[in-house]
């Protein structure tokens, strides 16, 4: 029996220069942890900051300091790269059939662009921070700010630079290296997902990256592009801005819906409900969302008839979003749910990410967006988004394929009783935002009327509850990397090629190339009722051994 | 000197699209220093964008290359457009100030 | 000499592997035209809001320098293209003497192009204090200018770079079995070159005559 990916080599050395997507895809989750952890202090300093309308915890500045970390940090370091960099890398291949991603030197090389992005931006702490806001809007960033934005935007510019390089390497692995038979109406919907994301990584992330440029250009060099006394529009800069960082909302939760089709499928027993539509909503959401940018900028000064097509657009890509709602619901139906701790993930995904959506739909009118511009409503809906859309699916992936993974099993309770937490304190925190915001507290502000503070109050004490279920599974996966019993290689009884091979994989994935004859998530085999499945592919728990 | 095959593919038809290269050059510089010539920011573009398809389809093999490839460069050149088509959305469409 | 030996992992042929080469750095070029894309739409944009101002910053970059630079760039791509189908016609001497030539032409423009900027400066049309034109727009041409011109130079020292490398594999004569370099190589040097057809209008013809 060949050894496992883990335990081929062990030395430091044999880890840093991998070429293997599986030991890659490890190093970015030890990488992106360190990084969501970073975000997440932040974010806790200005929530106990905001226990108080005038409380003087920390300065003004330093606030407005630490929410920029706040978002620079999560936006780039962790929300983006979080799924299509950890998941992504370690199964794309192996759900695909193939050894490795197409260019498995380029994915190490990605990796260290990365880390050099992510120390930059680290740098750019260390010296002081950086106070414009992760959006670096102008004029502030090039004209006023005296803070270090440079070095973050370069930090930004050069993980940016990572993200393509990723994002062109799984272009051409989905297109190049598909096992034989795996025909592209057979890809598992998460590999579809990360194909989408990954031609919006490729074909957003340069137009973000010439909007850093040009405020770096504009802060060193002096070149008075989007100053106004010289005629240049701060505006610019936020068309070019949000033509990356709306799709940006993309990269970051369709990776999130591939993974919910996977685990919901699983575990509720069902073939995917409308495989097709929801292979055309991926590919819709990708291509309209391209469209939508304006939608940020309806109160900054842009032309209304321009207005009127970014809300008409945005109304639009909300469409392919609900029909995945709806074909997931559809999924359940009638399915043997296990109300596992991946699934417990999911289904916290799906109210979240619904409600996150349909606030959006309020965000796409533009009266109902005048309104609520700048205040929490915003900062309320894009979290729903964002954390409670991928961060949960996130966590959801990580358990649904660590026994993979790790070839351990983790403690059912302890998930089960994290991801219902983890949704109680997402609701606890961020739902007063919805509420308080309507109201009027506009969003990134150090003091507030009094009048707020109960809703103020009452997201902080969420935060803290949302804390403890992000510091659980630290604890509980921790422990079953150590003490964790054996996995055996398909522990939820799932369909998908990466449950063929052992848990852990070996080094190389496949020791014959597999070859594909059906389409994926054949749950109940062709032509047997709903009751003869029951009777026949009986839903195993995970500790009970295989028949 | 009878050039085979091979090195007509090699050497012959490169040197056939420099010739066009360099006629277009000779072209927009003439039409740009032309005194009072119409659309000259026009025709400027229009014979960049020849070239730029001399070179895309021959020295960078488009015209020969599997439909994949091309479909990549479409879709660079649909990106484009939704770029400049939305941002000009709002520009051409501002009220004078 | 063995082929099979240059197959790469994950692939198990050759001609899957250089369609991938090939289609990788097809993906990458998409991501350069929106890079580059971007630039041009911000020159695009403020153009339109200050069209008198730009025209009369067009007219002060230097047509003849322009115009050799856009004739030497045309003619290292002929150099260059020549190059990628000797070498993968195993004409090794020939492709390694149309390599040299891609080489001297590309450090040909960053000569003629140092020299401009030089005389730029004398000129003072660097965006700062004392700029020379005191038209509305100018200076925002000019902020173009030098950081599309200085962008598009820095993508063609990197294609020095790699053709500097390619014709290292030449002299070691191993570069006739580095066909995915050879190609992407050739692909990315024509978009530099095709980036700059596009630059040498905007930049050295929109108001002349």
């Amino acid at each position: 029996m060949s050894r496992s990916y883990l335990t081929d080599e062990v030395t430091l050395r044999s880890w840093l220069t991998t070429t293997d997507h599986k030991r890659i895809g490890i190093l970015y989750a030890l990488t992106i942890t360190g990084f969501f952890f970073l975000g997440g202090a932040a974010a806790t300093v200005i929530r106990l900051q905001l226990l108080s309308p005038d409380g003087h915890l920390i300065s003004a500045d330093t606030y407005n300091r630490l929410f920029t970390l706040h978002g620079v940090v999560m936006v780039w370091f962790f929300l983006v790269p979080a799924i299509p960099t950890t998941l992504g890398n370690f199964l794309l291949p192996l759900m695909i059939g193939a050894d490795d991603v197409a260019f498995p030197k380029l994915n190490l090389f990605s990796w260290y662009l990365f880390l050099a992005g992510g120390l930059l931006t680290v740098l750019s702490l260390v010296a002081g921070g950086v106070d414009t806001g992760w959006t670096f809007y102008t004029p502030y960033s090039t004209l006023y700010s005296n803070s270090n934005v440079m070095l973050a935007a370069m930090g930004v510019f050069v993980v940016g630079f990572s993200s393509i390089v990723t994002g062109v390497n799984f272009i051409a692995t989905v297109h190049m290296l598909r096992a034989p038979g795996m025909k592209w109406f057979r890809l598992p919907l998460f590999v579809w997902s990360i194909y989408a994301t990954s031609l919006v990584m490729v074909l957003a992330t340069p137009v973000l990256a010439i909007s850093l440029l040009l405020v770096i250009a504009e802060r060193v060099l002096g070149l008075p592009i989007f100053d106004p006394r010289f005629g240049g529009d701060p505006l610019m800069f936020q068309h070019l801005f949000w033509f990356y960082s709306h799709p940006a909302v993309y990269i970051m939760v369709l990776p999130a819906m591939g993974v919910v089709s996977e685990i919901i499928a699983a575990q509720a027993r069902r073939k995917v409900f409308g495989y097709a539509f929801m292979v055309y909503a991926i590919l819709g959401i990708a291509v309209i969302g391209f469209m939508v940018w304006g939608h940020h900028m309806f109160t900054a000064g842009m032309s209304p008839y321009a207005s009127l097509v970014f809300s008409f657009l945005s109304f639009i890509v909300a469409v392919p979003s609900a029909i995945k709602v709806f074909n997931w619901t559809a999924t359940l139906y009638r399915g043997q749910i296990a109300l596992d701790a991946p699934m417990l993930y999911a289904l916290g995904f799906l109210g979240l990410f619904t409600l996150g959506g349909l606030t959006g739909l309020f965000l796409a009118s533009i009266p109902v967006d005048v309104h609520v511009t700048d205040t929490t409503f915003i900062v309320a809906h894009f979290h729903y988004i964002m954390v409670g859309g991928t961060v949960s699916a996130f966590f959801g992936g990580l358990h649904f394929w660590w026994p993979k993974i790790t070839g351990r099993l983790y403690s059912e309770a302890w998930a089960r009783t994290a991801a219902v937490v983890m949704f109680c304190g997402f609701n606890f925190t961020f739902f007063p935002m919805f509420i308080m915001g309507y109201l009027g507290m506009p969003r990134r502000y150090y003091h507030y009327p009094a009048q707020f503070q109960p809703y103020h109050v009452m997201a902080s004490a969420g935060a803290v509850v949302l804390g403890a279920a992000y510091l659980m599974p630290l604890g509980y996966l921790g422990w079953s990397l150590l003490k964790g019993a054996k996995a055996g290689a398909n522990p939820w009884d799932a369909t998908g090629l990466e449950w063929t091979v052992p848990s852990p994989p070996p080094k190389q994935n496949f020791a014959v190339t597999p070859t594909v004859t059906t389409e994926p998530y054949l749950y109940h085999e062709e032509g047997r009722t709903h009751a003869d499945a029951r009777r026949l592919t009986p839903h195993r728990r995970q500790d009970e051994p295989a028949p | 000197m009878k050039l085979s095959d091979r090195d007509r593919e090699i050497i012959l038809v490169p040197i056939l699209v420099w010739v066009g290269l360099m006629a277009a050059l000779a072209l927009t510089v003439a039409y740009a220093f032309w005194p009072h010539a119409p659309a000259k920011v026009e025709a400027a573009l229009a014979i960049a964008a020849l070239k730029a398809g001399l070179i895309a389809a021959v020295y960078m093999r488009l015209n020969r290359a599997p439909p994949l490839l091309r479909l990549t460069a479409v879709a660079a050149f649909l990106w484009l457009l939704m770029l400049f088509g939305l941002t000009f959305a709002d520009y051409l469409t501002r009220s004078a100030s | 000499m063995s082929r099979a030996a240059l197959l790469h992992e994950p692939f198990t042929n050759i001609p899957r592997e250089q369609e991938a080469f090939l289609f990788g750095l097809w993906s990458f070029l998409a991501s350069e035209a929106l890079f580059f894309g971007a630039l041009f739409l911000g020159y695009a944009v403020v153009r339109h809001l200050h069209i008198a101002g730009f025209d009369i910053g067009a007219r002060h970059t230097n047509a003849v320098f322009g115009t050799l630079n856009t004739a030497i760039l045309l003619t290292s791509s002929l150099t260059m293209a020549i190059a990628e189908r000797g070498a993968l016609a195993d004409r090794t001497r020939l492709a390694r003497i149309m390599l040299a030539l891609t080489l001297m032409l590309g450090a040909a423009f960053l000569v003629v192009k140092g020299f401009e900027y030089h005389e730029d400066l004398e000129e003072h049309l660097l965006p700062g204090h004392g700029f020379a034109i005191p038209l509305r727009g100018a200076v925002l041409f000019f902020s173009f200018y030098w950081v599309m011109t200085g962008v598009h130079a820095l993508h063609l020292s990197i294609g020095l770079g790699l053709v500097g490398r390619l014709f290292g594999l030449s002299l070691a004569g191993r570069l006739v079995e580095n066909r995915a370099s050879i190609q992407t190589t050739t692909l990315y040097w024509h978009l530099v070159d095709l980036i700059w057809v596009f630059l040498f209008p905007l930049f050295y013809l929109v108001a002349r005559g």
